[in-house]
């Protein structure tokens, strides 16, 4: 396997690890949404703030897979 | 009843595509003239280049000539980019004030004296060719000026307005332009900053809002051919940079405290978190560089990837699955491009909010 492969594959893994991590997210804040549908701007504000930050981390692995040649 | 037909036709398309893909498959030529390179295509296409091409007719293509500036030791060298003939494999060379330059995949290379053509080692790195200082007007730098002037244009005729009317009541372009702003204050400034000092830092965070999010939107238009700016690691650069540095200067004494010596916590924990809270300084900007730089590369990437599949495949059958999958990504493109703009603000907010917190 070439070493692209295995960038490649290590890209898939950390878009496995942020889809979790978004998917936790966004199912907490549904959660929250549904208990206190007043404050439902603000839950959305943080959620996506918070989907944000998992995001960089699976993009950081899509920036190392394609710096890899 | 629309909603039926529209069904309907949806999945008519989907079962075509499907069979005639199987078809397709199995009749596949093998003698094609070229082979399509799909990773070239779309790294030429998210790169900068030189010259604004626009499209291929007949075999001929026709682009926008830039001007390219280059610095030697023979001092200040320009010539349109149209003197390449479209070449960026280092074989048409332009000979200027006696240097010899080529096009080495969208990189002007200086050959060195005496030499006629770009010989290449083993990795492709050319050999007997050296990098001038480049300050060429590239397509990305076109891109941002023409992305700079549209603001202006946009923000002028609001503010006349304004200016004119004297009753604040929007009219014309600011009624477009008035709930965005309202947006920035109300939703980013006024929660990340706190209500007493959001004020000083509205004028960036409106600047960088708009500016990302236009930029975003130009690099989905066809016609800009993918200028790719806001998916420029250099563009997200300056901009992570200058939020770096606003954050740095405008902290407070509470704000160093907080890095180098937190408060409330055991003293063996204030040194283990020094080290940590120093890389978190310059982690921050870093990471709002690489997320906006990644997901509007990235989009452009898989649009591209997901028409080239028709040219992979070598058969138009293809076409309804990847012309749909790629309008559907566009679609999400075109929320992602203000939900980017919207994060890198969030965070510059929450960032200079950081840095101005009084102590509690």
């Amino acid at each position: 396997m070439t070493i692209t492969g295995i960038a490649a594959i290590g890209a898939g893994l950390a878009a496995i690890g942020a889809g979790m991590g978004i998917g936790r997210i966004g199912g907490s804040a549904m959660d929250a949404m549904a208990r206190q549908p007043e404050i439902q701007g603000k839950i959305q504000t943080s959620a996506l703030i918070l989907a944000a930050f998992v995001e960089a981390v699976a993009l950081f692995g899509v920036v190392a897979a394609l710096i890899v040649k | 009843m629309t909603f039926y037909t529209f069904k309907r036709v949806a999945f008519t398309l989907l079962f075509l595509s499907v069979f005639s893909f199987s078809f397709a498959s199995n009749s596949k030529d093998s003698d094609s003239e070229k082979e399509f390179d799909a990773k070239e295509m779309i790294m030429h296409h998210v790169k900068d280049a030189y010259g604004m091409h626009l499209f291929d007719y007949n075999g001929h293509s026709y682009s926008i000539p830039l001007p390219i500036i280059l610095y030697t030791d023979k001092g200040l060298t320009t010539f349109m980019s149209s003197e390449f003939h479209h070449d960026y494999n280092g074989e048409v060379i332009v000979e200027k004030n006696g240097q010899r330059f080529v096009n080495i995949h969208e990189k002007i290379y200086k050959l060195n004296d005496g030499e006629t053509a770009v010989t290449y080692d083993a990795e492709h790195h050319p050999t007997n060719a050296e990098r001038p200082w480049d300050f060429s007007i590239t397509r990305n730098v076109f891109m941002m000026w023409v992305s700079v002037v549209v603001l202006l244009l946009i923000f002028l005729t609001a503010a006349r307005r304004y200016k004119k009317s004297g009753d604040y009541v929007p009219k014309g372009i600011a009624s477009f332009v008035e709930p965005l702003v309202v947006f920035v204050r109300d939703e980013i400034a006024k929660p990340m900053i706190g209500e007493h000092k959001y004020k000083r830092f509205m004028p960036y965070l409106l600047t960088v809002f708009f500016f990302i999010w236009i930029n975003n939107i130009f690099g989905l238009i066809p016609f800009f051919n993918g200028a790719n700016l806001s998916g420029n690691i250099a563009f997200t650069f300056a901009l992570a940079l200058c939020t770096f540095l606003i954050t740095t200067f405008s902290g407070n004494k509470n704000y160093w405290k907080h890095i180098f010596w937190m408060p409330g916590v055991p003293v063996p924990m204030k040194i283990f978190l020094m080290p940590i809270e120093i890389v978190g300084m310059f982690v921050k900007p870093i990471s709002l560089m690489i997320r906006l730089f990644a997901n509007i590369t990235a989009g452009h990437i898989i649009i591209l990837a997901l028409m080239s599949l028709i040219f992979i495949f070598q058969t138009i059958a293809v076409a309804p699955v990847s012309v749909g999958f790629a309008l559907f990504i566009g679609i999400i493109e075109i929320v992602v491009t203000a939900i980017q703009a919207y994060i890198f603000t969030v965070l510059s907010a929450l960032y200079f909010g950081m840095a101005v917190e009084d102590a509690h």
